[in-house]
């Protein structure tokens, strides 16, 4: 680089394209906040599905699952996981219940939680309000 | 052998912070080795440790090494960048026995009780902010983490506000209040899964693609400036441009992450734009890291810190740059989003930027605070070698990773007769399987980069007596 271009000009290309740049991000976090209403599903945020949240974090499902995309890729994505299963909360709910305590031979197999009815039932809410999350038409099909 | 004294005496409490990072490397790789067994060999180590404990496991170590790495970095270079000790070396050293208690605490957690079990007995109910990815620690730790951050920028920021303020100084403690600002947001946990998400990003993505970026460049300008000898101004106005392409490109980028959580739509364009302009300023640390070696004035005895210094370039713009690029456009992220084309990028991103900067520094301060000009020929050229054998094993597990995404892609969401997730994962295992050797290619990197440190040989220090570092 040459002496044209100086060093205070690099800074303040730092210092004024970071603040601007800060700025523009702030203002569309906060369109993005009073848009998200319309997407987020927030209506059919329950005490229930709050509770079911609070049984996904604390079981660390995000360990293994992805959620709307988001966590590990070793098992399947659950955001269209109650479409894939017939929209059937129930059958979300006995598939946690009958994980065996041992695993499969040789396979990968979710672990046996232990979950009270009330925590399945939970589950199977949150499950299902993340599903109904407008997410721009992804995932591109039914596997997730 | 002629020994060197350090400049100022309490950069030496950068040593153990440089020791528990490679420790808690060594324990991270172990972990990923598990990982990727279980990815072929589905009930291994079931059910004591299942895959979401290795992986949390895996990437909280991954976390705190390297900002174990970056507090001996700043103890280390800070001093010398300001000309004056730091005020407290005490709780310099202090801070570090609490953060490996809290840490090493904090992985038996995971490892002994059930992830469930450790949220009831930290109390996780009074303020939830625990199973969400990479921020698993128990909020007890979250509030230890920051303890410790805010004592490291006491220290530091009073050492840089009383001494000479340099670019580097300056830069490198921006990056590091922003990386404890950004943390914060971890307390933040709504039900709303969607502000949830939105606000995570603020951490995760904001400290990677944002704050550490500063941390990164101004590591590797305080060793070019070291090892080259080339003009401060020029580094400076390079240092500069750089973090300012990385701000300018990377705070709307975070868009890439909100095109399919239930946020609007437009930034679907946003995210994409700005995303794609992501690559730029790690392609100027590469041509930034290799002008600079070709400009030198000396020949720097330590000849694997410039090789750590020009490999980080290289690697963190194919890992950031060219892999992150390869999936960031929205029509192109619709179909990969959530596959192993984001773990090849994760993968080879971390080590070349992040890891490898770690490396850098350590390798050029390690030496110093031994006593030692540089290491000798033959430490040296065993850490060369750990040096190729890690990177190059690095390359094959993005290699192998990207392959298997691409067929996942292909299987699972792309072909007519689309398969459900475990027939893909059947489908592509052998790329699994070669991951896997990859990556005992790279724990026998590792292995003798830990190796290299007790490498005795005849010439210490005859070269560096020629010229000191």
């Amino acid at each position: 680089m040459s002496e044209i271009f100086t060093k205070s000009m690099a800074r303040n290309i730092y210092l004024g394209g970071s603040v601007f740049f800060v700025l523009v991000f702030l203002g569309l976090t906060f369109d993005t906040t009073q848009r998200l209403p319309k997407t987020d599903n927030r209506a059919n945020l329950t005490e229930q599905v709050a509770l079911g949240k609070m049984v996904w974090e604390r079981n660390n499902c995000i360990g293994c699952h992805t959620l709307l995309g988001e966590g590990a890729y070793f098992a399947p994505e659950l955001g269209n996981v109650y479409q894939r299963f017939g929209q059937s909360k129930e059958a979300i709910k006995g598939f946690i219940k009958s994980r065996p305590v041992d695993g499969i031979p040789g396979r990968r197999s979710m672990p046996q939680f232990n979950l009270t009815e009330e925590e399945l039932d939970a589950i199977a809410e949150f499950l299902k309000y993340s599903s109904e999350i407008n997410t721009n038409n992804w995932p591109p099909n039914i596997n997730g | 052998m002629s020994e060197v004294q350090l400049r100022y005496k309490t950069q030496a409490v950068a040593k153990p912070y440089f020791i528990a990072a490679i420790g808690l490397f060594v324990g991270q790789v172990i972990f990923g080795l598990i990982m990727g067994l279980q990815y072929v060999v589905g009930d291994f180590l079931f059910p004591e440790i299942p895959f979401n404990v290795a992986r949390m496991v895996h990437t909280n170590l991954l976390i705190v090494w390297l900002l174990f790495g970056f507090m001996g970095a700043a103890y280390f270079l800070v001093p010398e960048e300001a000309e004056r000790d730091i005020p407290s070396p005490k709780l310099a050293l202090a801070l570090f026995w609490i953060f490996l208690v809290a840490g090493a605490l904090t992985i038996v957690g995971y490892l002994a009780v059930p992830y469930a079990t450790l949220a009831k007995i930290t109390g996780n109910d009074l303020l939830p902010t625990m199973g969400r990815e990479f921020l698993e620690q128990p909020t007890i730790t979250k509030i230890g983490i920051v303890i410790v951050v805010l004592g490291f920028i006491y220290n530091i920021g009073l050492t840089i506000l009383a001494g000479r303020k340099t670019v580097i100084n300056i830069v490198l403690l921006t990056g590091l209040v922003g990386l404890a600002v950004m943390f914060l947001f971890s307390f933040y946990n709504p039900d709303n899964l969607v502000l949830d998400k939105y606000f995570w990003w603020w951490v995760v993505h904001l400290w990677v693609e944002g704050v550490w970026e500063l941390i990164l460049g101004s590591i590797l300008a305080y060793v070019l400036i070291k090892t080259t000898g080339v003009d401060r101004e020029v580094i400076d106005k390079w240092l500069y441009v750089i973090i300012a392409a990385a701000l300018i490109t990377g705070i709307i980028g975070t868009g890439h992450h909100y095109f399919w959580i239930g946020t609007p739509v437009y930034w679907t364009w946003l995210g994409s734009v700005f995303s794609a302009l992501e690559p730029i300023p790690f392609f100027m640390m590469t041509i930034f890291a290799f002008n600079m070696v070709n400009k030198r004035r000396k020949q720097h005895p330590n000849k694997a810190a410039v090789l750590w210094a020009m490999g980080t370039g290289v690697m963190a713009f194919l890992g950031a740059g060219v892999w992150g690029f390869m999936h960031t456009l929205a029509p192109v992220n619709y179909y990969t989003h959530g596959t192993q084309v984001t773990a090849a990028h994760g993968h080879m991103a971390f080590y070349g930027a992040y890891a490898m900067i770690v490396m850098t520094i350590i390798s050029y301060a390690m030496p110093k605070l031994r006593g030692l000009p540089a290491m000798n020929n033959r430490a040296q050229v065993m850490e060369m070698w750990s040096f190729w054998l890690m990177t190059v094993a690095m390359v094959f597990i993005t290699l192998f990773l990207t392959a298997a995404g691409i067929l996942q892609v292909w299987l699972q969401r792309y072909q007519p007769n689309a398969l459900p997730f475990m027939a893909a994962q059947d489908q592509v295992a052998i790329f699994y399987w070669c991951r896997e050797g990859a990556g005992v290619i790279f724990f026998i990197g590792l292995l003798c980069y830990i190796g290299s440190f007790f490498v005795k040989g005849d010439n210490n220090g005859t070269a560096a007596a020629v010229v000191p570092g």
